[in-house]
């Protein structure tokens, strides 16, 4: 254990000696390519004197409210595609229509639907992280052995008990593995939601500190923040699934 | 095509048989099986339908043992499930102490071929799973899940995972699974083809053992001569495609019924008259 995260700093410590090298080597201006010393203290800087932390809440709002909706109805959408597949039929072309569809293409549209507040990046989200929650779900309830619903139909359960008893339990490991992915393309939707018009933000401080302030440092540590942000939520949903599953 | 043209009649009727065993208490009449003219079809796609079982006829009295005996595919499996309420038969009818089986009974409990246990409980939380499903209240399946685990020998692991246990005692928590509703009837679906021989004797001892405190009917099937004679006060031999009950034979062991008395002639006669049955069916 502790040498697993003595190996992780050593990690962290080469990846910054590596940028470091790069900016030194290669002679880049700070407006090209910041030194990680200058980005980090930028990043400091900016939360410490309240520049990141309203765009930071913003955005994690977002990608709050997007995750909830999108891998709830994904898991409700996933549950009827895996138990009927005259569902599964008629519904999947649409949802694969709608995935395949870059959301880059259809952020504006939303945008212009629903306004450049909340819920059009709530929307975006949501729909980015629909699919790969809906399939996992819809392929952990199928994984069900078709033996243990047997024992349940033998000792009567209700539609219910099969439900929370044993498609469930069954279905658990495939649909956390779907959520591991929406939560970081949560974070994709609401940057990308951001980016096709909004007044706050991290996506939109990126957009700020490269046109108007030309505070490169800073966009650097806005993308250090969203890329922290969304490390931090897949690391929840782990403990979720670990904690869930060691139940058992 | 008649069902009584295959079957051997015979006169050891369950009631004949039940008296040996009603010394125990008077719920051994409890319990009783009785098939009429039964038939199962399975629809084939394109073809007629295909005829696992035909008019299978069979009574098996409150408290009785009852092995069935038959080749791959003969329709044991069948026979089982009609009996469970798991499968509606396509002609005839099952009762159960009088009244028609329709579907998945309390009464019965049945243990498969392989133990099903969920693998993400452990071992007490699979045995006391019937009772979270029929509404049991916490305190009350705790108590329960202590016994069961103690009957079947497995009251040392109750918070171990089905994953770490071997064969065996998934097996015997599969059993006492099928014991936490307290049925009057258990099937058995070859409940111990995937163990090795040694365990299986054991454990057929072992079964003989908790019958005798329990007086549950229990029908087995099983592709074992041998152990359908240990265990059967009768064993039934089913023909195949369609199965039918080809010979119902009584077994005139005395009890209790030990390892040794395998061999004793009595047994090489039932494994004879089985082996008839079998072959009347081949030919």
């Amino acid at each position: 254990m502790r040498s697993t995260v003595l190996l992780s700093l050593a990690c962290a410590a080469a990846f910054l000696g590596l940028w470091k090298l790069i900016v030194v080597v290669g002679n880049y201006p700070p407006f090209i390519l910041p030194s990680p010393e200058a980005v980090i203290a930028r990043f400091i800087g900016a939360w410490a004197d309240g520049t990141m932390a309203p765009h930071a809440a913003a955005t994690l709002l977002e990608v709050a409210l997007g995750f909830t909706v999108g891998a709830g109805s994904g898991l409700v959408v996933g549950y009827g595609l895996g138990r009927s597949s005259i569902v599964a039929r008629l519904v999947s072309p649409y949802i694969v229509a709608a995935q395949a569809t870059p959301i880059l293409a259809l952020a504006p549209v939303i945008a212009l639907w629903f306004g450049p507040w909340l819920l059009g990046k709530v929307v975006i989200a949501a729909l980015i992280v629909f699919f790969p929650v809906a399939v996992s779900a819809m392929v952990g309830i199928r994984s069900v052995d078709a033996r243990l619903l047997e024992l349940g139909r033998s000792l009567r359960a209700s539609r219910r008990q099969v439900l929370l008893t044993l498609e469930i339990p069954a279905a658990l490991p495939s649909i956390f593995g779907g959520l591991r992915i929406g939560v970081t393309l949560a974070v994709v939707g609401a940057i990308v939601g951001e980016w096709a018009g909004a007044d706050r933000g991290l996506g939109v401080l990126v957009n700020i500190a490269r046109g108007s302030l030309f505070d490169i440092p800073l966009m650097f540590a806005t993308l250090g923040t969203i890329a922290m942000f969304g490390v931090a939520l897949y690391l929840v949903v782990v403990l979720i699934e670990r904690r869930l599953i060691r139940a058992r | 095509m008649t069902p009584t043209a295959a079957g051997e009649p015979h006169a050891t009727l369950a009631a004949d048989h039940v008296p040996s065993v009603a010394v125990h208490s008077g719920v051994a009449a409890r319990g009783r099986i009785e098939l009429r003219d039964v038939a199962v079809e399975f629809p084939r796609r394109g073809g007629a339908p295909f005829k696992a079982i035909e008019g299978v006829d069979l009574q098996v009295g409150g408290g009785e043992i009852v092995t069935v005996i038959g080749s791959n595919g003969c329709g044991k499996s069948t026979l089982l499930r009609v009996i469970a309420g798991l499968l509606r038969p396509s002609q005839g009818s099952v009762f159960l102490d009088g009244s028609p089986v329709v579907g998945p009974d309390p009464r019965i409990g049945l243990v498969f071929q392989e133990p099903r246990l969920l693998p993400w409980r452990t071992v007490a939380s699979n045995v006391g799973y019937p009772l979270e499903l029929a509404g049991v209240p916490r305190a009350e399946r705790r108590t329960r899940v202590a016994e069961l685990l103690e009957r079947v020998g497995l009251a040392a692991v109750p918070d171990i995972l089905p994953a770490q246990l071997s064969g065996g005692m998934r097996q015997r928590a599969a059993l006492a699974r099928a014991l936490a509703l307290e049925p009057e009837v258990l099937l058995l679906d070859e409940p111990f083809s995937a163990l090795d021989a040694i365990t299986r004797e054991r454990f057929n001892v072992e079964l003989l053992e908790l019958w005798g405190r329990l007086h549950t009917t229990i029908v087995i099937v099983t592709h074992s001569i041998p152990e359908a004679i240990f265990l059967g006060d009768r064993v039934v031999v089913l023909s195949g495609r369609p199965g039918r009950v080809a010979a119902e034979l009584p077994v005139e062991m005395p009890s209790p019924r030990t390892l040794d008395r395998l061999d004793a002639a009595v047994v090489s006669d039932a494994a004879r008259a089985i082996r008839s049955a079998l072959g009347e069916d081949a030919a």
